[in-house]
C-alpha cells in the first residue's frame, strides 16, 4: 500500500508541476499580454514600456520560474480591475464555490444512493427503468439551460426561491440542485452495480440464511460494502463540480471563483485567470489522488496490478 | 475473444475480424455460410428501440441541417425591427408567417433553429473526429508498445484529466477569439481523453492475441500490424465513444457560446440564441425554451444512438 501510495503521490506531484506550466504558458502563448494590459489603442512605446515594467521582455522560461517562485510564496500578482491582490480575490471568492459544490454533491448523493439501492433491489423493474431513463434524458439537457428553466419556474413563476446572488442559503438551492443533478447518474449507476454485485455474494446469503431481518442485512452488510467505490467517485465528482461552477455561477450571478474566472476571461485579466486555472487544477489533482488512494486502500486488487 | 474458427454461426459473441483472422475464417465452411458480423450488426440494430429511435431522430435533424436552405421559410439573418419578439404558434397573437416567432431583432426563429442544427452537428462531428484521431493515436501507441511509451502517455492522459475543460476552453477561446474553427480546435485538443483510455486498454488486450503474434512471426511491419490486425478489433469501441463525444462537444459548444466565448453573433448557434434570449426570461421565456429544447432533443438522439450501439456491439451487456 505504501509503495502504491508513494508512486501515486509522486505521479501527482509531477502532474501538478506540468499543470502549473500549462496554466502559465497557455495564457501566455495564446495572446500578447502586453497588448492586453495596455489596451487596444495603446502606442508602440506604451506597449514596450509595459513589457519592461512587467518583465515581459525576458525569456519565457525565466518568467515562468519567477511566477512560480512568487506563487509558492502566495504572491499571484495584481488584478487589473480589482483593488485586491489576486490571492485575496481568489481566497474571498473560493468559499462560495466550495459551498456550492458541497451542496451539489450532497444532493447528488442523497438522490443517487437511495435510487441506486432501489434499482438494484428490483433490477429491470419500472422504478429501475424510470430512474435510468430520467438519468439518460437528463444528461441531454444543457446545464445552463436547465438552470435558466428552474429559474423561470421556481424563481419567477412560483416565487419560491431567489434567482440570483449568494447572500442566503435559499440562494444556493437552485444552483446546487442543477449542479447536483448532473452528478447523480454516475453515482446512481455505481451504487446500483455495486449493490447488485454485493447482494449476490455468499455472506449476504449467509446473513439471510441465519434468519437476520432484511433491513440490517441490506444496510449493514450490503450497502456498507457497495457504497465504498461511491465515496471515491464522489471525490472526483466534487472536482467536476468546481469546474461546472463556472457555468452555474455565471447564470445565477454568484460571487464564486467560477464567476470571477468568467469575468476575468472576458476582461483578459491574465493574472487572475492563471491563478484560478492553477487552483482548480490543483484541487483536481488532489481529489483524484484522494479517490485513487481510497479505492486502493479499500480494494487490494487495485494496488497490486 | 477466443479462437475465431470455433465460433458457431449463431453464437452471440463474435470478435471483429482482423486480417489474418479473416483469412483463417474464410477457410472455415461453417463460418463462411453465416451472415457477416456487419450484417448481423445491422439486423440487431433494426430491432433495437434505442438505436432506431435515436438514429431516426438524428437522421431527421441531419436532413434538416443539410436541406436547411430549402426548409427554412426565411433568411435566418434577415432582421425585421418592426416585428420583434413575435410569439410562437401556440401563443396568442402569433404570426402565421413565423411559426416559432421572431427574436429580439425580428429574425425568424424557426429558420434560425433550422440553420443552428448545422452549427451544432458540424462542431459535434468535427470535434469528435479530431479528438478521436488524437486520442486513438495516443491510446493505440501506449497499448501496443507498453513500457516507457505507455508511462509517458499515461502521464499525458492524467495531466489532461486534471484540467477543467470549460475553464481551459474559455480561456483559450477568449485569447484567440471566438469562432467556429476555434471552438472545434480547442475542444478537439481537449476531449481526446476517453478515446485514449479505452483504446489503450483495448489495444493491450488485442496485442496478446494469437493472430497478432502470427502476423509478427511472418515479419509484418509494425504499422501493418496496428492497422490491419489491431485496429479492426478495437474499432467498435471507437464508434461508441465517438457518439458520446459528439454529444459532449455539442453541449460544450452551446455552453461556450452561451457564455459569449464560442460561436459569435449573428450566427444562429443554439447556445448563443439562449444567451441572447436571457434578457427576456421574465416575460418571454419561450425565447430561451425553444433553442434549449432543440439542443436537448439533438443530444438525447445522439446519446440514445450511442447507448444502443454499445448495447448491440457488446453482446455480454445485453440483458
Amino acid at each position: 500500500m505504501l509503495n502504491f501510495a508513494m508512486r501515486r503521490i509522486l505521479m501527482s506531484i509531477l502532474v501538478a508541476i506540468t499543470v502549473s506550466i500549462i496554466a502559465f504558458f497557455l495564457v501566455r502563448v495564446s495572446g500578447d499580454v502586453a497588448i492586453a494590459l495596455a489596451g487596444e489603442e495603446a502606442s508602440a512605446e506604451d506597449i514596450s514600456e509595459i513589457r519592461e515594467i512587467y518583465g515581459l521582455d525576458r525569456p519565457i522560461i525565466i518568467q515562468y520560474v519567477d511566477w512560480l517562485g512568487k506563487a509558492v510564496q502566495g504572491d499571484f500578482g495584481e488584478s487589473l480591475f480589482f483593488p485586491e491582490t489576486v490571492w485575496e480575490l481568489v481566497a474571498t471568492r473560493l468559499p462560495t464555490t466550495l459551498r456550492l459544490a458541497l451542496a451539489g454533491l450532497v444532493i447528488s448523493l442523497l438522490i443517487g444512493i437511495p435510487f441506486g439501492v432501489i434499482a438494484a433491489l428490483r433490477p429491470n423493474s419500472w422504478i429501475d427503468r424510470l430512474s435510468m431513463t430520467i438519468a439518460v434524458a437528463g444528461q441531454a439537457i444543457p446545464t445552463f439551460w436547465m438552470a435558466l428553466m428552474l429559474m423561470v419556474l421556481f424563481g419567477l413563476m412560483l416565487g419560491w426561491t431567489p434567482i440570483s446572488g449568494d447572500e442566503s442559503w435559499q440562494h444556493f438551492i437552485l444552483p446546487a440542485v442543477t449542479l447536483g443533478y448532473y452528478s447523480t447518474p454516475p453515482i446512481m449507476r455505481l451504487t446500483r452495480s455495486g449493490m447488485l454485485e454485493v447482494l449476490s455474494a455468499d455472506y449476504i446469503r449467509t446473513a439471510y440464511a441465519k434468519g437476520l431481518h432484511p433491513a440490517p442485512v441490506l444496510f449493514k452488510h450490503a450497502l456498507r460494502n457497495a457504497v465504498i467505490p461511491v465515496v471515491a467517485l464522489a471525490s472526483v465528482q466534487f472536482g467536476h463540480m468546481l469546474s461546472g461552477a463556472i457555468v452555474i455561477e455565471s447564470v445565477f450571478a454568484m460571487q464564486g471563483i467560477g464567476y470571477l474566472a468568467w469575468e476575468s476571461i472576458l476582461r483578459k485579466d491574465i493574472a487572475v485567470i492563471q491563478t484560478i486555472l492553477l487552483v482548480v487544477c490543483l484541487f483536481y489533482v488532489f481529489l483524484t489522488v484522494l479517490s485513487d488512494l481510497l479505492n486502493a486502500w479499500l480494494d487490494p486488487r487495485i494496488r497490486v496490478s | 475473444m477466443a479462437d475465431v474458427s470455433a465460433t458457431a454461426p449463431d453464437a452471440p459473441a463474435e470478435p471483429a475480424v482482423g486480417g489474418a483472422a479473416r483469412r483463417q475464417a474464410a477457410l472455415d465452411p461453417a463460418r463462411a455460410l453465416a451472415p457477416s458480423p456487419t450484417a448481423r450488426f445491422f439486423r440487431r440494430a433494426r430491432g433495437h428501440t434505442s438505436v432506431t429511435f435515436g438514429g431516426g431522430m438524428l437522421l431527421a435533424i441531419l436532413l434538416m441541417a443539410v436541406f436547411a436552405p430549402l426548409l427554412a421559410p426565411h433568411d435566418p439573418y434577415a432582421q425585421d425591427l418592426f416585428n420583434r419578439l413575435s410569439p410562437p404558434f401556440w401563443m396568442d397573437g402569433a404570426d402565421p408567417n413565423h411559426l416559432l416567432g421572431t427574436d429580439k431583432l425580428g429574425r425568424d426563429y424557426l429558420s434560425r433553429i433550422i440553420y443552428g442544427a448545422q452549427i451544432s452537428l458540424l462542431i459535434g462531428v468535427a470535434t469528435a473526429f479530431l479528438s478521436g484521431v488524437i486520442g486513438s493515436a495516443l491510446g493505440v501507441t501506449a497499448g501496443y508498445f507498453g513500457g516507457r511509451v505507455d508511462t509517458v502517455i499515461t502521464f499525458i492522459i492524467t495531466t489532461r484529466l486534471s484540467m477543467p475543460i470549460v475553464l481551459v476552453a474559455l480561456a483559450i477561446v477568449a485569447l484567440v477569439g471566438g469562432s467556429l474553427e476555434a471552438v472545434v480546435l480547442v475542444l478537439g485538443f481537449l476531449l481526446w481523453d476517453r478515446y485514449a483510455v479505452v483504446m489503450r486498454s483495448a489495444t493491450q488486450q488485442a496485442r496478446n492475441m494469437d493472430y497478432v503474434s502470427a502476423a509478427r512471426a511472418i515479419g509484418c511491419p509494425t504499422w501493418r500490424i496496428v492497422l490491419s490486425e489491431i485496429m479492426p478489433n478495437v474499432i467498435n469501441n471507437l464508434i461508441v465513444i465517438a457518439t458520446f463525444e459528439v454529444a459532449h462537444a455539442i453541449l460544450l459548444e452551446a455552453a461556450l457560446s452561451f457564455l459569449g466565448l464560442g460561436v459569435q453573433p449573428p450566427a444562429p448557434s443554439w447556445g448563443l440564441m439562449i444567451a441572447e434570449g436571457k434578457e427576456f426570461l421574465l416575460f418571454d421565456p419561450w425565447v430561451i425554451a425553444i433553442p434549449g429544447v432543440a439542443l436537448s432533443i439533438l443530444v438525447l438522439a445522439v446519446n440514445m444512438l450511442g447507448d444502443g450501439i454499445r448495447d448491440i456491439s457488446a453482446p455480454e451487456n445485453r440483458s
